[in-house]
């Protein structure tokens, strides 16, 4: 929860920022702090999440810990994004429960368990563990129905808290009414988040996850949110092959739905892969632990969901298709359940504070 | 993964056991080798004396001449006249480093790079630990330097005009030529820099006026200082931190070795040259007694603690001749609630102008509008030091507190001026007569009609003194605010004359033979009075380049002959 100590707390590091200024070459951040004087709960997150973590400020401050002033900025920054994350996410008790990594990997295991006994169960263990091939191949182990309804129902679901959660962090940021906002800001703020132009610091890149500026996060990054997308449109694809089509999957390698489906998931891996082998490389001394909990959950839930796809592809004419399938639908079901409460919302705070952005450095009343 | 892994892959197993052996076997060998050479010259000698008389000799350091030490107060300390030489020092003049720099900001960092491309065995010694390191470099944020572009461009800033800037504040720099050199040789500094991993930003908002002078580099100092050390790291320069020279050794033939602490022990460094970048004496409040008394007790640092003129103290009883005014630093008015130390940037207050200025006493004492505020923020330092107590009040009213950048410290704040006086525990009488006057005498001026900010707008007192010649509104409009300043020192100015290879000179005006200054330890040659923004970066920088080279192209011959 966002407490009154730790808005105190970050608007006394962003005070002295502010006295400072020597950072302001680095990110918007720096730049959106100058146009103000006095640090609210809604100046606080609105530049939360206009924080990239690119981590140079921390190395560059003078004043960073053990100096008297102990600022730091990424770390301040962190706590106050985990925890608006939370209070943010609806029931706040779950948004609490996600950032322990025992919640998310104890829900991932029941998800996937679940899957598999009901498919079992349902389909009896001589015919689950017998090969499906051809056309509804997939249907046949688990019906179109059973995998329509959860996961369209887990999908509004997810995505209703997503949006309120953007909404109510627009709300309290836009509470200062720093600057009016118009349609082309989310065109411009659209085009900084897919080109993840903050991503990299004062231009040489993050300083992650050593104190050395460095563009790994920027591409692993890319390698996650790129794939992300490939695979939502070899989804759609797939729907719509189905729908208006009339095809039945699985598709053959060649169609289109398994083409990017493929690379996007070896994209994730890849990405997810990279990010978690910074990660764990990466300074323990600017970064929140409750935040690095909740990347690591997403992270792991996310890469075994793409994998466990590139494994079914593999496998999927042979006796195991049942298992890989039940395993890979028990980890998506997992993945949309955690989607509001885990890392994966930082995508909407993130473009949501962009726009903002935007407008503010369009059209602020303060000239500094 | 193994970095030799896979060069092995395709080898049998049987070569990969023994290449594995074969390479913990030269490791060892060539630590100890390194171990050993390391013991020859660079003894830790835990006890001086008991090693002198292990050898059965023992050696006197000339003794520090008499007229020394009125320069360098007994409290500075430790000032050793009789250190006695280690036994290496006499008949084996082995030197582990061609170049030792003395020192870990900015010049120092310049000399040790400059060295290094000359010579192989460079060693830097920083007093500091790492997270400290860079000296007053750490609070820096930009560099003035010639600028070309044809001379009609309003982007170029020419040598002439850099000069008459630098005579305009400081009334004549203590050596013309030296000045001249810097000046002409700040041309190259952009681009070296560049070269040696320095990113530029623009000037920051609010700064405009520098914009053309001035080059700001990414982040400030501290990022600065990490990067000059990762690049002095990867051209092989060594680096210790936590390594105060305590002394040095001089005989006939110059300088022969740093005495470092290391722990509880002290440590004999040997080197053919040395170089002398620490900066100056500005967080010796002891030394800084001996000109202001006990007001020192009430100064704050706004650097690093560890420029505690240490190393200026040795250079002094080794005889090197003094330059520039003992009692003469620079000082502004900070936040009397700011650190005692490395308060840096953000502890300074920009709103004198905007109101008036009291002392104790309840007293103005000085125009706060006699000219525009950054020429004349760095008079306030010296003007609270001679303030009982040495501290004073700003006071504003509600419609000047958004004038100025905003301070990191909350104002006291009060309804009414009796109030204030009260929060303040001030003579109220005093303080209230003082506020009266002041507005009875700033009644005609209004904030609707000439009032300016960035420009004297010649609003000014009638009948006051001590007059407020610019922005003199009255300050009628409540809630009232008050800011309690400090004297927050920056830096001194009293060095070690250099000649123009940037070697260190006796009192006689002679070099020594292979001891070198660069930086705030040799400033006062250039720097006599006042500050242009971003010079003693410029300074540090040319004269790092310098004695860094000098030492090295010195170091080789010493080391020939």
């Amino acid at each position: 929860m966002l407490t009154q100590e730790l808005i105190v707390e970050a608007g006394r590091q962003l005070t002295i920022c502010n006295a400072c200024r020597y950072c302001e070459g680095y990110c918007p951040v720096f730049p959106a702090i100058e146009l103000r004087r006095e640090f609210g709960k809604g100046d606080v997150v609105f530049l939360s999440h206009l924080c990239h973590d690119c981590r140079a400020c921390y190395h560059a401050c003078m004043y960073s810990p053990p100096h008297e002033f102990s600022i730091n900025l990424p770390k301040i920054m962190a706590e106050v994004r985990v925890e608006s994350y939370e209070d943010w996410s609806w029931p706040a008790l779950l948004g609490r429960s996600f950032t322990d990594a025992r919640v998310s990997t104890s829900l991932t295991v029941f998800a996937v368990v679940a899957v598999f006994i009901l498919s079992i169960t349902v389909l009896g263990p001589v015919r689950f563990f017998s090969r499906h091939v051809g056309s509804g191949a997939f249907y046949q182990v688990i019906p179109f129905a059973a995998m329509l309804i959860p996961a369209l129902s887990l999908s509004f679901y997810s995505v209703a808290i997503w949006i309120s959660g953007g909404f109510r962090f627009w709300l309290e940021a836009e509470h200062r009414k720093v600057a009016s906002v118009h349609a082309l800001d989310f065109a411009k703020a659209l085009t900084d988040s897919l080109s993840l132009k903050w991503l990299k610091g004062g231009g040489p890149g993050c300083y992650y996850p050593k104190a050395m500026p460095s563009l790994s996060r920027r591409i692993y990054h890319s390698f996650v949110s790129y794939g992300f997308l490939l695979d939502l449109l070899s989804t759609t694809l797939a729907a719509i092959y189905q729908d208006i089509l009339h095809r039945i999957p699985p598709y053959p390698v060649t169609s289109a739905p398994v083409i990017f489906g493929t690379l996007g998931g070896i994209g994730i891996v890849i990405g997810v892969g990279g990010l978690i082998s910074l990660k764990l490389k990466s300074d323990g001394e600017p970064a929140a632990p409750r935040m690095r909990s909740l990347d690591y959950a997403f992270l792991v839930i996310l890469g075994l969901t793409s994998l466990s796809g590139l494994v079914l592809l593999v496998v999927r004419d042979t006796l195991a298709m049942a298992t890989a399938l039940a395993i890979h639908l028990g980890l998506v079901a997992a993945l949309f359940l955690t989607i509001p409460y885990g890392k994966f919302i930082h995508a909407l705070y993130r473009f949501v504070a962009l726009v903002l952005l935007r407008a503010q450095a369009a059209r602020s009343p303060v000239k500094t | 993964m193994h970095p030799e892994w896979p060069k092995l892959q395709n080898r049998s197993v049987f070569a990969l056991v023994k290449a594995g052996a074969l390479k913990i076997f030269f490791r060892s060998v060539k630590g100890h080798e390194r171990k050993k050479s390391r013991n020859l010259v660079l003894r830790r000698i835990e006890d001086t004396t008991a090693v002198a008389s292990r050898q059965g000799r023992t050696i006197l350091l000339p003794r520090a001449k008499p007229e020394t030490p009125n320069l360098v107060h007994s409290a500075i300390g430790h000032v050793e006249c009789d250190v006695e030489q280690p036994a290496e020092c006499g008949d084996h003049p082995m030197s582990l480093y061609d170049v030792i720099v003395v020192g870990g900001g900015n010049a120092a960092l310049c000399a040790a790079l400059a060295a290094r491309k000359i010579v192989s065995r460079v060693l830097l010694l920083e007093s500091a630990p790492i997270h400290m390191r860079g000296g007053n470099t750490r609070h820096t944020r930009n560099i003035r330097c010639v600028r070309s572009g044809n001379s009609d461009s309003d982007q170029a800033y020419c040598e002439e005009e850099f000069l008459e800037d630098l005579i305009g504040v400081t009334g004549g720099p203590a050596n013309l030529e030296l000045a001249k050199f810097t000046i002409r040789e700040s041309r190259k500094l952009p681009r070296w820099m560049v070269e040696h991993g320095i990113s530029w930003q623009p000037a920051l908002a609010g700064t405009i006026n520098l914009g053309r002078t001035n080059r700001w580099f990414l982040g400030g100092g501290k990022a600065l200082v990490n990067t000059y050390y990762a690049t002095a790291s990867n051209m092989g320069v060594e680096v210790r931190y936590d390594a105060p020279v305590e002394d040095i050794l001089i005989d006939e033939q110059g300088f022969r070795a740093v005495a470092v602490r290391s722990g509880d022990h002290r440590e004999y460094v040997y080197g053919h040259t040395v170089v002398m970048a620490a900066g100056g004496f500005e967080a010796n409040i002891d030394w800084l007694k001996q000109y202001w008394g006990d007001a020192a007790d009430n100064f704050c640092v706004r650097g690093t603690p560890y420029n505690n003129g240490k190393v200026l103290s040795i250079l002094l009883n080794k005889d090197a001749q003094p330059i520039g005014d003992p009692k003469g630093f620079h000082a502004i008015a900070i936040d009397a609630r700011s650190p005692k130390f490395d308060g840096g940037i953000v502890t300074r207050l920009d709103a004198i102008p905007f109101g008036v200025v009291v002392n104790r006493s309840g007293r103005r004492f000085y125009d706060e509008g006699e000219d525009i505020w950054p020429k004349r923020y760095a008079i306030w330092g010296g003007l609270i030091a001679e303030q009982p107590g040495q501290i004073a009040y700003c006071i504003v009213d509600a419609k000047m507190i958004e004038c100025f950048l905003p301070p990191i410290y909350k104002p006291y704040k009060a309804d009414s001026i009796e109030d204030l006086a009260k929060c303040l525990d001030l003579n109220r009488v005093a303080f209230v007569r003082t506020i009266e006057e002041y507005n009875r005498a700033s009644s005609r001026n209004s904030i609707d009609s000439n009032f300016q900010r960035e420009f004297l707008d010649g609003m000014t007192t009638q009948n006051l003194s001590p007059p407020k010649s610019n922005w003199a509104l009255p300050i009628d409009h409540p809630p009232f605010f008050a800011f309690p300043l400090k004297t927050g020192v920056t830096f001194t100015y009293m060095g070690v004359a250099v000649n123009e290879n940037a070697a260190v000179l006796d009192r006689s005006s002679r070099p020594f033979k292979n001891v070198y200054a660069a930086g705030e330890i040799m400033a006062g040659n250039i720097l006599t009075k006042g500050y242009l923004a971003g010079f003693g970066l410029t300074i540090g920088s040319v004269f790092g380049n310098l004695a860094g080279r000098e030492a090295a192209i010195n170091a080789n011959a010493r080391a020939n002959s």
